[in-house]
Order: C-alpha cells, then sequence, then structure tokens
C-alpha cells in the first residue's frame, strides 16, 4: 500500500533582499524542484542531503505545515495542506531542533494533554506509553518539566509524543541531532524495533550517516532541490564507484608492488610491506587477487574494508559546487 | 487541557498572583481615566460623567472577555518568528484553539470581573430602567463587542504571517481600539470616525447601545437600530478575521531546517 505520493512536487521562496533605499529586489528560490516520491508501508527511508538541499523543506510539505508551490502529494490518502487535521492523526512528527512539548509541564502531563489532543481512548494510551517507558528508559525523568531535561532525555520524550497516538507514518527530521553515543544508541534501537512490526512507515532526514547504515533500507539524497538517488545504500555505492579495498600487509617488502588486474594501488606503507588495493568489484575477485599474492609474497595479514557511506556521500554533494556537468553527470 | 495550563501556571505562584493583580488594575486604570476627564471637563464630546462611564465599562468588558479568549493570540508572533507554529500545525486541532485554549492566561480574568463589576456600578449610576430590554441589552452589548474585540485580536495577529517583525502594529488596533471605544465617537474627526467606527465597527462595541439604554439620539443623527447591530457587526467582522486567519495560515513559510 502506498503511503506517502509526490508528484513534480516544489516549492519556492521569495527571498527579499534591500536594494537602496525602500527598494527591494526579490528574488525566487527554488528549494524542492519537482520530486517524485513513493514511499509504501512499513518502509523506513533515509531521506539526506546537504543542508539547504530541501530536506525539512518537503518534510513540511509532507506533514502538512508548508503548502507547495507546484506539484501534487498525497500522505495516508490526504493532501497534506487542505486536510491538515485529518493527517496528523494519522502521522508522528518529530523535529529535532524544536520541542513539541510543553516547556513547563512534567513529561507525563505533556502525554496526557496530547491524548487529549488526539482524543486517543485512555486504554491505548496507556499500553503506548508503558511500551515506550520501558523501552526508552523513560521512569527516571517522567515527572521532571521539561525545560529541565537534558537533550537526549528530551528527544527521548519527543520520540514518545510522536508516537502516543498510534501513528501510521513517523516522521523525523534529525532526531539524533546533538546526542551523545549512549542517547543516540537507545534512539536507533527503539527505532530498529518500531521499523521491525512493519506497521509503521518512518521517515527520517539527518547528517548522521550512522543513522542511515543501521536503520534503513532505502536512501534518498537529494541536493539543490532535486533527488539524486533513490535506491539501497549498496546501489547508490554502485553507482558511484565506491570501492572496498583490500589492504595487505607482507613479511619483505617487494621490489615493486604487484599490479593487478582490477585492483588499483592506492598507497604503499611501511616500506612496501603494507599495500593497499582499491577493488573493482566487477572485474575481479578478492579470492582471486589474494591467489596471485600468495604466489610472490608471504602474506602476514590481510584485511577488508568495506567502502564508507561517508565517502560516497562527500562526493555526491561535492560534485555540484560550481560543476556546471553537475546536472549531467547525475 | 485548561486544567494543565492552570497547573502549568500554578507552577510560579507568586506570579500568578502579581498577574492577577495587574490585571484588575489595567481595569482600574481604564475606568480612572474617565473619572479624572471629568474632573476637568463638565461634558465630553456632548455626553455627561455617567454616560462616558457606562460607555467605559461597557468597552472594557468587551475588551477584558476578549482578551481572556483570545488575547493569546498575539503571541503567535512569537511561535511564527521561532517556527514553533511547525510544532502546532502537525496537531490535529485549529492553530487558534491551539494557541488560546492551550496557552490560555487565567490571570486575564481579573480584568473581566472588574470590568462586569463597573457595568453594574455605571448601569445604576447612570439611572439605566431595568426592564427585560435594557436587561438584554446590557448582557448582549458585551458579548457582541468581545467578539468585535476577538475578530480585531485575530484579524491584526495575522499579520506576523506576513510580515514578522510586526511589533506593535496590533497593539495599535487591540488597545488603541479599546481606548476608542471608551469614549463617544462624536470626539472623533471624520475620519478616524469613518474608519474605526464603521469601517472596524467599533461604534457598536459601546456607543450605539449606551445611547440606547440611555434613551439619548445619536448627535450624529444615527438611526435608532444601531443599538442591535452589533452582534450583526461582529458576525462579519468575524468572517473577515476567519478568511484572514486561512490565507495567513496558508502563507506561513516557516524557518529554516
Amino acid at each position: 500500500m502506498t503511503l506517502i505520493e509526490a508528484r513534480g512536487l516544489r516549492r519556492d521562496f521569495a527571498i527579499t533582499s534591500k536594494a537602496g533605499w525602500l527598494r527591494r529586489r526579490t528574488r525566487v528560490v527554488t528549494a524542492v524542484d519537482a520530486i517524485d516520491l513513493t514511499i509504501e508501508r512499513g518502509e523506513m527511508v533515509g531521506y539526506i542531503g546537504p543542508n539547504g538541499a530541501g530536506k525539512s523543506t518537503t518534510l513540511k510539505m509532507l506533514t502538512g505545515v508548508l503548502s507547495p508551490s507546484g506539484g501534487s502529494v498525497r500522505v495516508c490518502g490526504f493532501e497534506p495542506v487542505p486536510q491538515r487535521t485529518q493527517l496528523a492523526r494519522q502521522i508522528g512528527v518529530l523535529f529535532g531542533h524544536r520541542s513539541q512539548l510543553w516547556w513547563d509541564l512534567p513529561l507525563a502531563e505533556s502525554f496526557a494533554l496530547l491524548r487529549h489532543v488526539y482524543g486517543v481512548r485512555e486504554s491505548d494510551h496507556a499500553a503506548r506509553l508503558a511500551h515506550a517507558r520501558r523501552l526508552l528508559e523513560l521512569d527516571a525523568f517522567l515527572d521532571v518539566p521539561v525545560r529541565q531535561l537534558s537533550l537526549g532525555q528530551r528527544m527521548r520524550g519527543e520520540l514518545t509524543a510522536a508516537l502516543l497516538h498510534g501513528p501510521h507514518v513517523l516522521f523525523l527530521d534529525e532526531p539524533t541531532i546533538g546526542l551523545d553515543i549512549v542517547s543516540k544508541q537507545a534512539v536507533r534501537a527503539f527505532l530498529t524495533t518500531l521499523g521491525a512490526t512493519g506497521d509503521t512507515t518512518i521517515v527520517l532526514t539527518t547528517h548522521d550517516l550512522a543513522d542511515i547504515e543501521r536503520l534503513c533500507r532505502r536512501l534518498i539524497v537529494i541536493d539543490q532541490g532535486r533527488i539524486v538517488h533513490d535506491g539501497s545504500l549498496e546501489q547508490l555505492h554502485a553507482r558511484h564507484g565506491s570501492r572496498r579495498r583490500l589492504v595487505v600487509d607482507l613479511d619483505e617488502p617487494l621490489g615493486m608492488p604487484l599490479a593487478l588486474p582490477g585492483a588499483i594501488i592506492e598507497s604503499v606503507q611501511a616500506d612496501g610491506r603494507r599495500i593497499t588495493y582499491a577493488l573493482d568489484g566487477n572485474v575481479t575477485s578478492t579470492g582471486e587477487i589474494l591467489r596471485r599474492l600468495t604466489e610472490v609474497a608471504a602474506l602476514r595479514d590481510i584485511s577488508v574494508l568495506e567502502p564508507a557511506i561517508e565517502d560516497v556521500v562527500a562526493r555526491l554533494y561535492l560534485r555540484r559546487s560550481g560543476d556546471p556537468l553537475h546536472d549531467a553527470a547525475v | 487541557m485548561i486544567a494543565a495550563q492552570l497547573r502549568s501556571q500554578a507552577q510560579y505562584r507568586t506570579s500568578f498572583a502579581i498577574d492577577v493583580a495587574g490585571s484588575v488594575l489595567f481595569g482600574v486604570l481604564d475606568i480612572a481615566s474617565v473619572l479624572v476627564l471629568f474632573r476637568v471637563v463638565p461634558t465630553f464630546g456632548g455626553f455627561g460623567f455617567a454616560e462616558v462611564f457606562l460607555m467605559a465599562a461597557l468597552a472594557v468588558t468587551a475588551f477584558a472577555a476578549a482578551d481572556l479568549a483570545v488575547g493569546n493570540v498575539e503571541r503567535l508572533r512569537v511561535y511564527v518568528r521561532s517556527g514553533l507554529l511547525d510544532a502546532v500545525l502537525v496537531r490535529p486541532l485549529g492553530v487558534l484553539v491551539q494557541l488560546t485554549a492551550l496557552d490560555i492566561a487565567p490571570r486575564r480574568v481579573g480584568r473581566l470581573v472588574f470590568g462586569i463589576a463597573m457595568v453594574v456600578i455605571a448601569a445604576g449610576h447612570a439611572h439605566v430602567r431595568l426592564t427585560p430590554h435594557s436587561l438584554a441589552l446590557l448582557v448582549i452589548t458585551p458579548v457582541a463587542g468581545a467578539v468585535i474585540f476577538g475578530a480585531v485580536f485575530v484579524a491584526t495577529a495575522t499579520v506576523a504571517f506576513w510580515w514578522i517583525e510586526s511589533g506593535e502594529i496590533a497593539n495599535g488596533l487591540t488597545y488603541g481600539g479599546l481606548n476608542f471605544t471608551q469614549h463617544p465617537i462624536t470626539i472623533y474627526g471624520e475620519a478616524l470616525r469613518r474608519l474605526f467606527a464603521y469601517a472596524v465597527g467599533f461604534a457598536f462595541v459601546a456607543y450605539y447601545p449606551t445611547l440606547r439604554l440611555l434613551d439619548r439620539t445619536d448627535p450624529l443623527g444615527g438611526p435608532v437600530f444601531l443599538a442591535y447591530a452589533g452582534p450583526l457587526v461582529a458576525g462579519v467582522a468575524t468572517a473577515v478575521a476567519a478568511l484572514l486567519w486561512r490565507i495567513g495560515v496558508r502563507h506561513y513559510r516557516s524557518t529554516g531546517s
């Protein structure tokens, strides 16, 4: 079942700047430029892009906060802006940058208030809250006013608040921003459990690519308002030529590093005793390379490094800066 | 929801008490200005103390009721500026309901209670004959007036959707409106009167009903039925405010990230 469908979704912003005394110049900036998006029920989608790429703008259009400038969008069968309140019952939203909770109220009372706002049945509410309390370990600070919570505690509270009405889709805008390792892991573990049931569709934006690696099978990359990748992480690596690396440590240095088909020598270290090859998976296999190596040298140690998501994404982001061929390249 | 608000505010008990006292004080000052005025002049715009007193009391009551119900809408500016409105927009209730009911200021009740007391005293002082007709007018007038003020509160708050630095514009019309309605409209110049008394509808908050309550004819020659036009004007004002509000919410552009 398709839960989110966008066709040619666009959002322009008029930016006015001063141009002399009382005169103003207006410039139109397209934050989201005709994107197409289809997300099925139960998917867990990572939505990434550099700052200003249009991630948050997209999310705001999907949640009914912002009106699109063009195109069509449906979430859970609703048009987000005209049917905002109906949609709000079906979705949960967490903005990492701003709190949804009542600043002066203890968490427990914020949750009680939200039950009334969403009109959730007492028993459903209690069951969901108990579940969240257990998994997110909320008990220690349930009675503390929100303003006194640490960021990690608050974010766990926000996550609970976004889920208490049992939404079908959960939108998370940078849910791990500013969190320490332990809190990040708590949030990720919770989301993994949630996603595993297949009932809740999750769309999350993040700058922490570890979030994506741990949580999302599908990755959408947006840059300058356009989608530049939509698929799995492996597909992203394949498309952008990410290579696995083979590091071999030898007993004795070779007179000349061995050149092999399908493996590029990236570096030679430790007086020639450590060689790093970048592998082209299509041409040769790791086993083949090892066989060739053992013919000429004594191996002490080998290790295979998976391609780092950071590298490929950074390359994707960098590509656009001042490069007129950018559009052609992607 | 309101109970939670009260609990939230009760966390600062002393400041709550001070706020209530301050709210009453505002009402006192509103009426005191009339008293001071009549120490200097015997009549004002062709009206005596008792008459202007009643006008002021009705105006204060209407304003205080509107302030209590939707006065918080002026915080829209803060919500738009900080992007907090995003969080409001993803909840399944109207934005106006959330901004007012979820963030109500019970301290403002002080001014309302004071205003009602003043209406009773002023009506007695002006020897308003107590008939079912005059009683009905005395009840309907502050209610309609409150709706008119409420519409002005909401309509002026929407400026924040277009112009984030809207600052004191809203206060000019709301608090300025209170000042306007407290006095007979005969004292204002033609242009000012057309704009605020008729276009915005402030003449129907206290002026015309007071004329009728005291059996006076309008020095400006307005027909008697204008005393009963309050609810109608309130309806129109509400429709205009609602329209502006809807357009405003659609126009909201949020903030970065």
